[in-house]
């Protein structure tokens, strides 16, 4: 029994918060993807700016006294995002829409992303330097031990674990309402299937670029911010939060939010139960194994982790390259 | 831009000359030991961004992963050229990694004939299954095998050391190297569109990068590897200033080939249908052109160019240090270098790779002491007090200053100071 609360406080929990980061991040690139038609290598950064964002306003509200029921970060999360929203509008109008109205190929707005991500990254660890920073300004963060009958370990799980996922849970549901009863997100998804069409229907495709915008820079806020609530803030994040995401964008399929809810709990789950350490769980059966159990039976070394969310996106680069939900292979 | 399309010529060489001068002026104010290795460097970077426009000017590919191309090529060169480890040659270390590649061999081989197990009439859902098992069991295989060999040869002999070969030997495996790499990446991903490639480039460089700094047995991991053998005699042998020049004359004269070998190959009917399907894929597909096949052809001559580029600078340094490969020095730097000198032009190329290799290192001295002195003058005037690590944040600054060039130059200069000029035939 203990074995199994540990593969639950390991496995499964730790799956759960990774894969809810991932799949924010997602929703918003593949949005991007879909809408704007080029691969945001920024995004990693716009989470790190969100959460830089979200740290600044909970330590100035710690530093005025207030005390909230919740922890400080999770409440200013919420005008954080709509900052963030503002400044990923503001990154679309100084260095994307230009170039969108010159006519560039994609492949440019690519570079343009990743010139971007080199300029927040430099901006970020120049005011704020390279150290990881703690989230929880005012209190230490609650950890709840929940005692399993039958097992001597207790289930572990953090109060910022709770919060994500009541967020994501509340994320997605509010984003189906929008895509599929809204004006403007029935408008997003037409843009997103055929730009041309949509444009002489009447859209406004401004609009629905500010949307994508309002969306994937209010929900990387979001995931930065949780990721950084459940860990710590480390500003050195971009490439390594980048390439999971991408993997459960394009394992989703672009342009499909909920492939990318699903992509990003996919790869979620693989890269935790990978370098999760299986002999933990096999131990009750030692007797019964034809082999002997060694110490440490995990797939993936944990230092190579990265290794995870890249051989996904190339078995489905190479196998179903429009992902499970069948997006667009642009 | 009326007079650079009128007399092109002029502009190569008043542009030239201007570098020329500020060669000229770093070497009376800084001395020669100092410049000549800023020119080395700068000549290995040049091969690189040679590399890198023929992957982008000519073929409109996007690679961020330069730093896992050069990683991947230093890492071989130093694997040939190191003296060899008498202490693995006596352990059980050869035995291990010989059969480690036969069994990457046999493994290759099981994969690929379950993904060509179609062509013997297996169905598409049998195909799957037999993949995934082909998969998974050369995994464990592998990843099995190389524990205990790692475990092993760390144990014995701390690492494996290198096989002594010549150095013009350890550059040519460099380049093999990073083309095989390149051939799988291209393979899977020069049939999708461009942003694809760039995701799993930069994915690969990571992962190099990752194996490099964890692969112990094999690299000497975190620990570095010194001194790197040298093409000609090393500064250790004798005169520094004299090694130094000799090394930069290796460096030029590989430099020169390649930019006249690019150069005819730009002219020839290749370059010609290259340019075709960057401008048109469409036109140049119905064409007869098989744009995939032509595409990858010019991603793995690139990513050979990267390989030898970076196994000479890594010679250079004379240290082999995983860490030291950072995507901002060996990738977006040569980034810069390309799309300022002018994609698609070798002369701006070579002209882009020294001037922003000389501005890059004299930019570091000046961001210091620009930092410094707001320190002293905030904390004088203001009584504001500088955090502890002020001044390390002083190359973040260059971050920053990398990022705004690429998007300011995408912006009001996409053609670069050099730009491409078509040849009329």
């Amino acid at each position: 029994m203990n074995d199994l609360v540990f593969f639950l406080n390991k496995g499964i929990t730790s799956g759960l918060i990774i894969g809810s980061i991932y799949a924010l991040g997602a929703i918003g690139l593949t949005l991007i993807f879909g809408i704007l038609r080029f691969a945001h290598f920024a995004h990693g950064d716009l989470m790190t700016l969100g959460a830089f964002v979200t740290l600044i306003l909970a330590a100035a509200l710690a530093a005025l006294g207030v005390t909230l029921p919740l922890p400080l970060a999770f409440v200013v999360m919420f005008p954080a995002m709509a900052i963030t929203a503002v400044l990923a509008i503001g990154l679309d109008k100084m260095f994307y829409k230009p170039l969108r109205q010159a006519g560039a190929r994609p492949v440019v707005l690519v570079m343009a992303s990743v010139g971007v991500t080199l300029m927040l990254q430099g901006v970020i660890r120049l005011f704020a330097g390279v150290r990881s920073r703690d989230m929880f300004v005012e209190a230490p963060k609650e950890i709840y031990r929940i005692p399993i009958p039958g097992a001597t370990r207790k289930l572990v799980v953090t109060e910022p674990q709770i919060l994500l996922m009541l967020f994501t849970i509340v994320a997605v549901i509010a984003l189906h309402f929008f895509l599929t009863r809204a004006r403007l997100g029935k408008a997003m998804r037409a843009v997103s299937d055929n730009p041309d069409l949509a444009r002489i229907t009447g859209i406004n495709t401004e609009h629905v670029v500010w949307a994508t915008w309002i969306i994937g820079g209010s929900l990387a806020c979001a995931a930065g911010t949780m990721l950084s609530m459940d860990v710590t803030l480390k500003p050195d994040l971009s490439f390594n939060i980048l390439l999971p995401i991408f993997a459960a964008t394009i394992v989703g399929g672009i342009g499909q939010p909920y492939g990318a809810i699903a992509g990003g709990f996919l790869v979620g789950f693989c890269e935790t139960l990978a370098v999760f350490n299986w002999s933990i769980v096999l131990r009750p059966f030692k007797d019964e194994l034809w082999f002997d159990l060694p110490s440490n039976m995990s797939l993936v070394p944990t230092e190579y982790k990265l290794m995870v969310p890249f051989l996904i996106l190339i078995i489905v680069l190479i196998y179903r390259p429009t992902g499970i939900f069948k997006g667009r292979v642009l | 831009m009326s007079s650079q399309t009128q007399n092109p010529i002029m502009r190569d060489i008043a542009l030239f000359a201007a570098l020329g001068v500020l060669v000229l002026v770093i070497f009376v104010s800084q001395g020669a030991v100092y410049s000549v290795r800023m020119l080395v460097e700068a000549g290995c970077y040049g091969i690189i961004a040679l590399g890198l426009t023929i992957q982008w000017g000519y073929a409109g590919l996007f690679n961020v992963g330069i730093m896992g191309f050069i990683a991947a090529g230093a890492a071989s060169s130093m694997l040939m050229t190191f003296p060899r480890n008498p202490d693995f040659w006596n352990s059980g270390g050869p035995e291990l990694a010989g059969l480690f590649i036969v069994k990457l061999i046999a493994c290759a081989l099981a994969l690929w004939l379950a993904n060509n197990s179609n062509r013997w009439g297996v169905g598409p859902r049998l195909r799957a299954l037999l993949i995934t098992i082909a998969i998974a069991v050369s995994y464990l295989v592998l990843s099995f095998h190389m524990t205990v060999m790692s475990e092993e040869i760390e144990k014995a002999s701390g690492w494996m050391g290198g096989l002594g070969l010549p150095v013009f030997f350890g550059w040519i495996i460099a380049g093999v190297i990073a083309g095989i790499i390149a051939w799988f990446v291209g393979k899977i991903c020069l049939g999708l569109r461009s942003d694809y490639l760039a995701i799993a480039t930069l994915g690969i460089a990571q992962i190099i990068k990752h194996f490099l700094k964890n692969a112990d047995w094999l690299t000497n991991g975190t620990l570095t590897v010194s001194p790197m053998p040298w093409p000609v005699p090393s500064p250790a042998d004798g005169e520094f200033l004299f090694a130094r020049a000799a090394y930069l004359s290796v460096v030029a004269v590989a430099l020169l080939i390649t930019y006249l070998l690019l150069q005819r190959a730009y002219h020839s009917p290749w370059g010609r249908m290259m340019r075709a399907i960057r401008d048109n894929e469409e036109a140049a597909g119905a064409m007869g052109k098989n744009v995939n096949r032509r595409r990858l052809e010019i991603f793995i001559l690139g990513c050979v160019l990267m390989g030898i580029g970076g196994a000479m600078l890594i010679h250079f340094t004379s240290i082999y240090d995983p860490s030291g490969f950072l995507d901002l020095n060996h990738t977006f730097l040569i980034w810069v270098m390309v799309i300022l000198g002018g994609s698609g032009n070798n002369r701006g190329a070579i002209f882009g790779a020294i001037f922003v290799y000389i501005v890059w290192v004299m930019s570091e001295p000046l961001a210091v002491m620009l930092f410094a002195t707001i320190a002293t003058y905030g904390d004088q005037w203001l009584g504001w007090e500088a955090p502890s690590d002020f001044l390390s944040r002083a190359l973040q600054m260059r971050v920053f200053v990398i990022g705004l060039t690429i998007t300011l130059v995408l912006r009001l200069a996409p053609q670069g100071l050099l730009p491409e000029r078509q040849a009329r035939h």
